[in-house]
């Protein structure tokens, strides 16, 4: 597929991924609650579909576990499904479809059998919508051997992703989008901010810098939701004239480090930023898979930075207060840098 | 073995089947016993009549099965793959998983199985909803304990089956136990019931009658693909052999009484004894080559 180039939010990138997904491969299928127009999906990331592809876009019962196995069970059959869960959270009713079914059939029958699946969903607060609506859960889903966790941020083109994973991936993909995203229009650049060419193919880590020339202080390592967080600080260390590079890998799972470190063993200091809570984390991955690579070669250990280990409150100040934000980056690179 | 002359669904073909599977599986319990096999090995003996059935109401062309943790029986039907299942079973690369699947996780063509209990049910639907998209005529059948529909999993599956009319058919076998606990202790109501309330068309067999059940299973069939929606095929049977290789804490006499009313005796009752006494006699040297040739 061609890439989509017209500028445009997070949200309609994703929206026409989708259509250029169905439009261009007939065994495609969208499945999800409430997907229909006028509808359209919950966050309207699935508008227009049912309108133009009434046969391939099917509305579901409230069955997140189902509609996951129903996944499986059309991929195995010659069709490309996608599974949209309507909010992040509700993944935990899809678990033993994707743990025990989905990502098993590829390889438990001694040849690999084709499941091409996508499961895409929503994830993330910063939108009131409290402890069970807001979550970052991911990481339970991150380690599954056969399962590709992808999340892209602003500064991929997220509905080339999507569309890629549709029709080029032959096994289950979980897409993380962030609903904090959902508005921002796809980054390109700004002022003080350059994103550096990607190497071809649209899930390329790619890198945002606050300079031009020289190397970096300090490495930002995130996904998703906190991209926007990590390119404030980055304007903010800007005009502090601190070098920052802000490192974005859109496959959380399983982990290419190589990218990671290249642009970290220039700083010899990084940081590790997602929304989920602290413990057990994403990071703590990137963090192991750093020392590793770069064992000796770092000035500082590699610092996790997490939302707080506690459910997210419902309240403007309880939720800005819980998760991650700018300030905590921002805090923690002056730390470092001491 | 050779091809069976006989037309499918005929009691001498269905026999034929039967006699495979139990001469399969009790040198399985066997090669268990003297320690060839890992892990576990459930086995269908007493249950053969279902398998021979369903299987033999279907277009093997096309139709999708999907099995369970007693599933040999439904490959054999399905395949009558003898020397690969035994090869599976054992581990060995000449399996017909490569001994990736081992006893639990079979798949060859149509024919896959998982040990997880109840998962299978929305992935058959999903299958259904792929061979329905693809106006392919192919029914899937599915293949289930009374245990196992205490699972959710089955009731979000009969949902989304009847209501956009998949051409799924879910065959239970009732034994009367999941693993050591008797149905009485974990399931209320009347199992058989479960998805009429979904409008799903519920047949219900003595499952040990193999004729009866190819009947049914035939009717059931025909019934789905034409397009009248999913159906579930109900069958009473008994589990002769341990859950799996070992202990075994049912009522001796239950047991006993049980082999008289096996479907293997059911069906030798109908036919000529030498028939019967040479399919058991070619199966029993199939068998004991093929296990040969492995050791
Ligand atoms: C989800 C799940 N829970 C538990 C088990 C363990 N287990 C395997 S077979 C079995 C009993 C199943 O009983 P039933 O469905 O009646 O089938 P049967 O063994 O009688 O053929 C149990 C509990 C499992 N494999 N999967
Ligand atoms: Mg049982």
């Amino acid at each position: 597929m061609t890439p989509d180039t017209t500028p445009s939010t997070y949200l309609q990138s994703l929206n026409r991924g989708l259509h250029a997904a169905m439009a261009a491969d007939e065994a495609v299928h969208f499945a999800g609650e409430d997907v229909l127009d006028p509808y359209g999906g919950a966050f309207k990331v699935s508008a227009g579909l049912s309108t133009r592809f009434p046969d391939r876009v099917h509305t579901t019962p409230i069955s997140e576990g189902a509609i996951t196995g129903l996944a499986s069970g059309m991929a195995l059959r010659g069709l490309k499904p996608v599974v949209e869960i309507m909010f992040g959270d509700f993944l935990t009713l899809t678990f033993d479809q994707i743990l025990n079914h989905a990502v098993k059939f590829g390889a438990m029958y001694g040849t690999e059998v084709p499941v091409p699946m996508v499961i895409r969903t929503p994830m993330g607060g910063r939108r009131g919508y409290g402890p069970t609506h807001s979550q970052s859960i991911e990481k339970h889903f991150c380690g599954i051997p056969g399962l590709k966790v992808i999340s892209p941020s602003h500064v991929h083109a997220a509905g080339d992703l999507l569309g890629a994973a549709i029709a080029s991936e032959t096994q289950p993909v979980l897409f993380i989008e962030y609903k904090s995203l959902y508005p921002l229009p796809l980054f390109t650049g700004s002022e003080l901010l350059n994103v550096a060419p990607a190497p071809t193919g649209s899930y390329a880590t790619r890198i945002v810098r606050n300079f031009e020339t020289g190397e970096p202080d300090a490495v930002l390592i995130g996904y998703g939701g906190v991209a926007p967080l990590m390119l404030e600080v980055a304007e903010r260390l800007a005009e502090e004239e601190i070098n920052v590079s802000v490192v974005l890998p859109a496959v959380i799972s399983p982990l290419d480090i190589a990218p990671i470190a290249q642009e970290v063993a220039c700083a010899r200091r990084a940081l590790v930023v997602e929304e989920g809570v602290a413990g057990f984390d994403w990071g703590a991955e990137v963090a192991a898979r750093l020392h590793e690579t770069l064992f000796g070669k770092l000035d500082r250990p590699v610092r996790r930075l997490a939302s707080k280990p506690q459910i997210i409150p419902t309240s403007k100040d309880g939720e800005a207060g819980t998760l991650i934000s700018a300030d905590d980056i921002e805090a923690a690179v002056y730390e470092e840098l001491a | 073995m050779q091809k069976a002359l006989t037309p499918r669904g005929s009691l001498r073909a269905m026999y034929e089947t039967m006699a495979l599977i139990r001469a399969v599986e009790t040198s399985l319990l066997d090669l268990f016993g003297k320690g060839k096999l890992r892990g576990t090995v459930h086995t269908g003996i007493g249950q053969e009549a279902i398998a021979a059935g369903v299987v033999a109401a279907l277009d093997l062309d096309r139709d999708v099965i999907c099995s369970n943790h007693r599933g040999h029986g439904h490959y054999l039907a399905y395949c009558g793959d003898a020397k690969g299942l035994i090869a599976e079973i054992m581990g060995r690369p000449d399996g017909v998983c490569k001994g990736v699947g081992g006893s639990q996780h079979l798949h060859k063509k149509n024919f896959y199985s998982n040990g997880i209990l109840g998962g299978m049910a929305p992935v058959s639907v999903g299958m259904a909803m792929g061979e329905k998209t693809k106006r392919s005529g192919a029914i899937v059948v599915q293949f289930a304990g009374d245990g196992a529909l205490a699972e959710g999993a089955f009731y979000e599956a009969f949902n989304m089956a009847a209501l956009w009319k998949l051409p799924y058919m879910l065959v239970v076998e009732d034994n009367g136990y999941a693993q050591s606990t008797p149905k009485a202790l974990e399931q209320s109501g009347t199992l058989a019931d479960r998805a009429k309330p979904f409008g799903i068309r519920v047949m219900e067999v003595d499952g040990n009658d193999a004729e009866a059940v190819h009947e049914a299973a035939e009717t059931l069939s025909d019934h789905i693909r034409s397009g009248a929606g999913p159906g579930v095929l109900y069958c009473s049977t008994y589990r002769l052999a341990p859950h799996s290789k070992g202990d075994d804490i049912r009522d001796k006499t239950e047991i006993a009484d049980a082999w008289t009313r096996e479907p293997i005796v059911r069906a030798r009752a109908k036919l000529p004894l030498e028939f019967c006494d040479a399919v058991d006699q070619a199966v029993a040297t199939h068998v004991r080559d093929i296990i040969e040739a492995l050791a």
